[in-house]
């Protein structure tokens, strides 16, 4: 059980803790830092006290998908790094956002080449696009700054429990 | 007696409780969403290939056993060359010979194996 499968209506007490919830989960984005190539340095540069992205409470890159709750891809994605990038995705507990750092990651960049993926659109829901090759860090932070809009958008009750058997069902 | 043990125990029993509250709420709030994929181990994105037993080829501990050789030597060797004029003044000769028959009983050792094949592992 979850608190979520509490809240099934809008209501007084529910709205409080929808914006509690948001509140409380776009306050501590923990990053899961996909750097696969050069946009990686701007994305170390940005967690350095110059640019500073624990202001957003978002300092605490793990290198492990069961305590994030956002994917930086920051670097080109090839065909043969996109199974891997999207199994981590997948390995990545709800909710989950995603960031696409770069032009490489945002539409294959210059790479435009058989072995490079030509945007990850393609095989990740990607939430914000940053462009820049690469983006500067203050990018990146603005990029953080939308995320964190969009999870104060969300209502506690669009992340519902969900079974095992239903979501092998549900998934394509 | 006991009295003095009280901070000790409070601080148990609040490092008990916050870590059960900690692992408590997540359970709580967090939606759960189990598939197969998320449960599986994390290997970097990969599928987990073989089992944890593996069993090492015996190459290696060939390899092993032929560094020791050299490490014993090594350890033995290298305080006996640094103090070695001290010792040949005090001891003369009887500083030299002991190291020339502990090396020479090493060294036959290593011919052995080298003659045996040991360092040919393809």
């Amino acid at each position: 059980m979850g608190l979520e499968a509490i809240l099934q209506k809008d209501g007084f007490i529910t709205t409080t803790i929808d914006a509690l919830v948001a509140w409380s989960r776009k306050s501590s984005v923990w990053p899961m830092p996909m750097g696969i190539s050069c946009c990686a340095i701007e994305m170390i540069a940005a967690a350095d006290p110059k640019y500073d992205i624990a202001r957003f409470g978002s300092e605490v890159m793990r290198f492990t998908p069961r305590q994030c709750d956002l994917m930086i891809v920051a670097g080109t994605v090839t065909y043969k790094m996109a199974q891997v990038v999207r199994r981590i995705y997948d390995q990545m507990p709800d909710p989950k956002w995603v960031i696409a750092m770069g032009a490489c990651t945002s539409s294959g960049g210059m790479y435009r080449s058989y072995s490079v993926v030509q945007g990850i659109d393609q095989f990740l829901p990607v939430d914000v696009y940053t462009a820049g090759c690469p983006p500067r860090p203050e990018n990146l932070l603005n990029a953080l700054m939308a995320i964190q809009e969009k999870i104060s958008k969300t209502k506690a009750r669009q992340f519902q429990n969900r079974s095992m058997a239903e979501l092998e069902n549900a998934q394509i | 007696m006991i009295l003095d043990y009280i901070p000790i125990i409070l601080v148990l029993i609040v490092s008990a409780v916050f870590a059960g509250i900690v692992v408590l709420s997540s359970k709580l709030f967090g939606p759960q969403r189990p598939t197969k994929i998320k449960l599986m181990t994390y290997e970097s994105g990969k599928d987990p290939v073989g089992s944890t037993h593996e069993r090492i080829s015996i190459k290696y501990y060939l390899v092993t056993m032929l560094f020791i050789i050299f490490d014993i030597e090594v350890i033995y060797v290298y305080p006996w060359a640094v103090e070695f004029k001290k010792l040949f003044s005090d001891f003369g000769l009887f500083a030299f010979i002991p190291m020339l028959v502990f090396l020479i009983v090493l060294e036959l050792g290593y011919l052995y194996i080298l003659m045996k094949g040991g360092l040919k592992w393809d």
